[in-house]
């Protein structure tokens, strides 16, 4: 059809790749900005959790009597107020333990009170009586044959014999023969590699208002990247009708992937129908991080074969990933991730889930993938050191390109990885002098990207402005971005159009705003309920002019005839159009529903100078350049701070952060002092370099940024790092006492 | 929980003293609200003594400055007077926790939050600075390396509480310096902490204190430290032994924060780059 | 028993009652619905919280609300001057120095603060003064620019 061609190759935009100033910019510099602890309703009672400080326990009984005396306190619900027989067992138990708590943060109870300080102190009214039991949190222990089971139930028969029953499922993706690949290498390099589980981070803690009457209607207002996802899992969890429950997403204080499931939300609900009474829950910092979702810790082999002039002749990595106390960790995802970057002939990638005492994992931007990159990019780099070869040129020789077959099965379409090492190569960053202790890391990373079912509607008002509805919440300034290509597709200005996240109760279903998904799929859902407006307004001005429908065109914001018809009649504005939509068949709205699957895939090399003081082990990033592939960028600011986003996360990953559990299973590090995330006089300016390589799965070309930009980090610092300490470094955090003792047993 | 503001030291000794169950005293509030908050602990009175007359003063008094326990690290900041006697003391208060942090905590507080990794406890050390203690029993004046005995402990007695800081006078061609340890630039609780006070004559150090946090589960005067550095130009020589005395003298844990092996190492490195910015600022060089 | 507090909160007099043990923060989001100040840590580790009391950026989860009595309190809802955005509000959005936006009326109340006090920092020197202002999302690159873009506006020198 006429308005549905990929045409961004030639394509000049005019308000696309623009920086305007995004439109919920002065609510959120003035603080009027609802986050999800800013919603208040009358009667509001405020819900606290008690949550379990061992690792692993039987939960023998809970006495919530004394609690329950309080006059301030006006309901209490444990595992027997929710739906047992939700379809969603894990999501229900990691709410709400049943007959075990399986981490320290476990929820097991819960109290409503009419302030928050008197549901904290009722908590420590209710008693409980815990067998405790043995607990592992290790993921290497944790598949030993004799550790401690976490769920009896064991894995499933993708998991060979010999491993313990934490060991969920295994998987394996590659093609060719690997040991044929070593056969045929100059140097063939080993090297085993750790990683501590990481929290996103999220400065704004999870945050709920329910209201739920026994009748089984409710309303949630919550911060959250997915309200309608959630929706479903409430409505399970708590046993009502998913449309019943109106859930609204409130303004989001950073997600990073980790607000894509449940936490609080079906308590608060279950306190409210309980209470008959508003509930709020807000987490504490500490709650955040004992009992919401980090990201695995790992465990990882990496063997690489490579030929004299840098040629890879086989990759191999074993990715073992602890995904807290259920199962799911994004070790399939890492382990296809791994040579992700590589055209290999000989090729294999390993994964084992695994359960432990911890957290359940959630996403975190590029789930697996940062870890796999890590410890492929660093075996690659000790390559490049020994064989004596040049970092981007090794990478250049053997980059995926559009044709070859990648690791994990699929034939690469267009992609940018050999765009984005040339920009690296480039940069005057990759030649300029470096000072002493100092080293220049370099590597690569790669991510899949999402489309996700999506629904976008589009309302035009009389006065020529447009309502666009759309339902996926706003993570980075998506509102902005969703605002531009409709104007672009419609011809109008940027300020006339308003992007509004609405409610689940006015929009088809939407997935949540994770996979680097939203300017993809919403956008060009955006873009295809804008082309079906318009197509409505040429039928309109075809009525109007009296017309064939085919004989009118839209261009630059305006109804033209078009064929034999050119020149018949004047031009009809789309302001004009929407002034007399009542007179020429009523209200016009555009309207696009799919499950978009051409979401491109997006590389990115980055670029990092550490420096490293050899006689305390601290580390300074000098330097750092993102180069990546944008696909187009659509607002350039909001793409530069993915990328800079991205890129911090990754640098407190690789030098600092990290969950430490003591030998108890207790965590030792909730909360913002000792789980150091980089502060502002840690980080240098990061500078950006868009790679515009079109993906053809969208009408402009648009490729998610979200997620790759957090893949390279860890194995470019760890890079830099390793050469600027001469020692190299194969366990994150890379902390000061871990790098002085790397240099002292250097030196003997 | 009762929330008392008195006017007067006395009324907050006598406030303190009268009252049977826990108490707090409220000056700058960056521990004391974390431990409210948290429910480490719930006291049944908190006294703020923000309101006393003159604990906000900072006074000059036999060369030195009497420094009031309500003073903030940014007021210190602020005072030429003190920022110029004893840089290394201010540098430590201003490196405890954020801007908004420096705004509100006081040196007092530090020493009686009694936290053996406390920035300021070591400079304060090194300076031979006292604590004056205010008790239902009268008036008393305890070196600062007394006040704390061990994790969260101090030598107050019940009723009795810190009303001002004493920074002693000090010699012409004299200094100190603070560095500590931490993994990132700014907000870490330090892993290792290294204060050092030296005074020259004739270009050849005369006098020095040293003084170690974080390695013991108080501060730690080290004073064959000290005794290296006498008496020398802090070269090479000295500056190992002083770094091996530093490193001696720690008796630390392995924690979330660090090993054994770093901050019996650390402290050693710390120790040496303290005493040459030290040496720097008292040659009037810095 | 609650404790009656009088006050001023961005020019206005304000009287509360809260609890003794009640923070300034939850007295100014809870009881008088000034909800731009943000709890991110509770602990004072983020500064999500940051209000100025007697000219001094503070963060709220570290004071009492009792302690407000007497004292001038501003909040990032203070900082515009009717339909004026402060240099600092433009900057942040010409800039796109925020992306969640949870961070940045701390941000916003604690860069004010420094300006106030140094009208001409060093990239080094505001980026250790916000060391206390945690932002997860944007790597500080475009709030540091947008800071110091607001402050070389505020001295009458030329856009940069």
């Amino acid at each position: 059809m006429a308005f549905d061609e990929y045409d961004s190759q030639n394509r000049i935009f005019t308000n696309v790749g623009t920086r305007p100033v995004r439109p919920d910019g002065i609510d959120k510099v003035t603080g009027r900005a609802m986050f999800g602890a800013d919603m208040s309703a009358p009667g509001m009672l405020w819900g606290a959790v008690l949550r379990s400080p061992h690792a692993h326990a039987r939960i023998r009984s809970i006495d919530t009597s004394k609690a329950e005396a309080l006059t301030q306190v006006k309901a209490v619900v444990t595992r027997a107020d929710f739906n047992e027989g939700a379809s969603q067992q894990d999501v229900l138990d990691n709410c709400m333990a049943g007959e075990k708590v399986l981490y320290d943060g476990h929820a097991l109870a819960a109290v409503a009170a009419t302030s928050r300080r008197a549901a904290e102190k009722a908590l420590r009214l209710i008693e409980v009586d815990y067998d405790v039991l043995p607990h592992v949190t290790d993921v290497d222990a944790a598949m030993k044959p004799d550790a401690p089971v976490i769920r009896e139930s064991g894995g499933d028969e993708s998991v060979p014999d010999g491993f313990s029953k934490n060991v969920m499922s295994m998987c394996e993706f590659g093609h060719g023969d690997v040991e044929k690949g070593f056969a045929e290498a100059d140097l063939v390099m080993e090297k085993s590699f750790k990683t501590a589980a990481a929290h996103q981070g999220y400065i704004e803690p999870h945050a709920c208002l329910a209201s739920l009457g026994n009748d089984g209607r409710g309303e949630l207002w919550v911060c959250t990247q997915g309200h309608f996802y959630i929706r479903n899992l409430c409505a399970d969890v708590v046993g009502i009708d998913s449309t019943q429950l109106r859930v609204v997403a409130s303004e989001i204080g950073g997600g990073f992937g980790g607000k894509t499931t449940v936490f609080i939300e079906p308590v608060a609900l279950a306190l409210s129908r309980k209470a008959n009474r508003p509930v709020k829950i807000m987490m504490t910092r500490s709650e955040v991080f004992r009992a919401t979702g980090p990201t695995s810790s790992t465990s990882m082999d990496v063997k690489i074969g490579m030929k004299r002039d840098g040629t890879i002749t086989a990759g191999l990595a074993v990715n073992r990933f602890q995904g807290g106390a259920y199962p799911g960790s994004p070790v399939d995802m890492g382990a296809m991730c791994s040579f992700a970057c590589y055209a290999l002939e000989n090729v294999l990638s390993v994964g084992y889930d695994v359960v432990c005492n911890r957290p359940k994992q959630a996403a975190y931007r590029a789930p697996g993938s940062p870890m796999a990159a890590f410890a492929v990019e660093s075996v690659i780099d000790s390559l490049c050191q020994e064989l004596d070869l040049d970092p981007v040129e090794v990478r250049l020789k053997n980059a995926s390109r559009e044709g070859t077959k990648a690791s994990y099965g699929p034939r690469w379409p267009q992609i940018g990885l050999v765009e984005t090492l040339r920009a690296a190569k480039n940069h005057p960053h990759y030649s300029a002098p470096l000072g002493p202790n100092q080293g220049r890391g370099l590597a690569c990373g790669f991510w899949f990207n999402h489309g996700g079912e999506t629904s976008v509607s589009l309302a035009l008002s009389q006065d020529g402005t447009v309502a666009l509805s759309v339902g996926t919440p706003d993570i980075g300034g998506s509102r902005a971005s969703m605002c531009l290509m409709a104007a672009e597709e419609l011809g109008i200005p940027y300020e006339k159009v308003r992007a509004t996240v609405v409610d689940t109760a006015s929009l088809g279903y939407n997935d949540v705003s994770h996979g680097s998904r939203v300017t993809y799929a919403s956008g060009l859902a955006t873009i295809k309920a804008a082309r079906d407006a318009k197509q409505k307004l040429c039928g309109r001005a075809a009525k109007i002019w009296g017309i064939p429908e085919e004989a009118v065109v839209w261009e630059d914001g305006m109804a033209k005839p078009a064929g034999h018809n050119a020149g018949e009649h004047d031009p009809l504005p789309f302001a004009e159009l929407c002034r007399s939509m009542g007179q020429t068949g009523g209200p016009i709205s555009g309207h696009f529903e799919a499950t978009p699957e051409g979401a491109g895939v997006s590389f990115a090399t980055h670029l990092v100078d550490a420096e490293v003081d050899p006689e305390t082990g601290a580390t300074r990033v000098t330097r750092y350049t993102v180069c990546q592939d944008a696909g187009k960028a659509i607002h350039p600011a909001y793409v530069e701070g993915q990328f800079q986003g991205g890129a911090a996360q990754g640098i407190g990953w690789a030098l600092n952060e990290e969950y430490i559990y003591g030998e108890d299973g207790r965590l030792q590090n909730a909360g913002f002092l000792d789980y150091r995330i980089p502060v502002a006089s840690d980080l240098p300016m990061i500078d950006t370099e868009i790679v515009e390589v079109p993906n053809p799965g969208h009408p402009y070309g648009v490729r998610g940024v979200g997620e790759t930009s957090i893949v390279p980090p860890l194995a470019a610092i760890a890079n830099a790092v390793s050469r600027a300490a001469g020692v190299r470094m194969t366990e994150l955090p890379m902390s000061p006492p871990r790098i002085l003792k790397a240099l002292k047993d250097r030196d003997g | 929980m009762r929330y008392e503001s008195p006017s007067t030291l006395h009324d907050a000794v006598a406030l303190l003293h009268a009252e049977p169950g826990l108490t707090r005293v409220l000056a700058g509030g960056t521990d004391v609200l974390v431990q409210l908050r948290s429910g480490m602990v719930e006291p049944d009175l908190v006294v703020d003594i923000k309101r006393i007359d003159g604990i906000y003063d900072i006074a000059e008094e036999e060369g030195g400055f009497r420094v009031g326990a309500a003073v903030s690290g940014a007021m210190l900041d602020e005072h030429a007077g003190v920022k110029t006697a004893w840089p290394g003391v201010v540098e430590a208060a201003c490196l405890v926790g954020s801007t908004q942090v420096h705004a509100r905590a006081t040196l007092a507080g530090n020493l009686c939050n009694a936290s053996p990794a406390a920035d300021t406890v070591p400079p304060m050390i090194a300076a031979a600075a006292t604590a004056r203690i205010h008790g239902p029993d009268g008036v008393r004046d305890l070196p600062v390396e007394q006040v704390g005995i061990g994790p969260g402990k101090t030598a107050l007695e019940k009723g009795e509480m810190i009303g001002s800081i004493f920074l002693p006078a000090r010699p012409a061609h004299s200094a100190d310096a603070y560095l500590r340890f931490i993994p990132r630039t700014e907000m870490d609780i330090a892993v290792v902490g290294a204060a050092v006070s030296l005074a020259l004559e004739d270009g050849v150090i005369s006098e020095a204190r040293v003084a170690l946090g974080a390695v013991a589960p108080t501060a730690v005067l080290v004073e064959d430290g000290a005794a290296a550095l006498i008496g020398t130009t802090a070269d090479e020589q000295a500056l190992e032994t002083l770094a091996a005395a530093a490193s001696a003298s720690c008796n630390p844990i392995n924690d979330k924060r660090g090993t054994v092996e770093f901050r019996t190492d650390v402290a050693g490195v710390l120790a040496k780059r303290a005493t040459l910015i030290a040496l720097s600022r008292a040659r009037g060089e810095a | 028993m609650q404790i009656h507090v009088a006050t001023t909160i961005n020019g206005d007099q304000t009287e509360y009652l809260c609890d003794p043990d009640e923070t300034l923060l939850d007295v100014l989001r809870d009881r008088l619905g000034l909800t731009g100040a943000k709890e991110g840590c509770g602990t004072g580790d983020c500064g999500a919280c940051t209000v100025t009391m007697d000219g001094r950026a503070v963060c709220s989860c570290l004071v009492l609300g009792a302690e407000a009595q007497g004292r001038e309190i501003g909040t990032v809802e203070g900082i515009a001057a009717g339909e004026s955005l402060h240099p600092l509000q433009r900057k942040f959005l010409e800039h796109a120095a925020l992306q969640c936006g949870i961070c940045t009326p701390g941000i916003l109340v604690a860069a004010k603060n420094l300006l106030e006090k140094n009208p001409e920092p060093t990239e080094t020197e505001v980026r250790f003064w916000l060391a206390g202002n945690l932002c997860r999302c944007t790597g500080y690159d475009k709030i540091i620019r947008a800071v110091m873009d607001a402050a070389a506006e505020m001295r009458g020198e030329a856009h940069a």
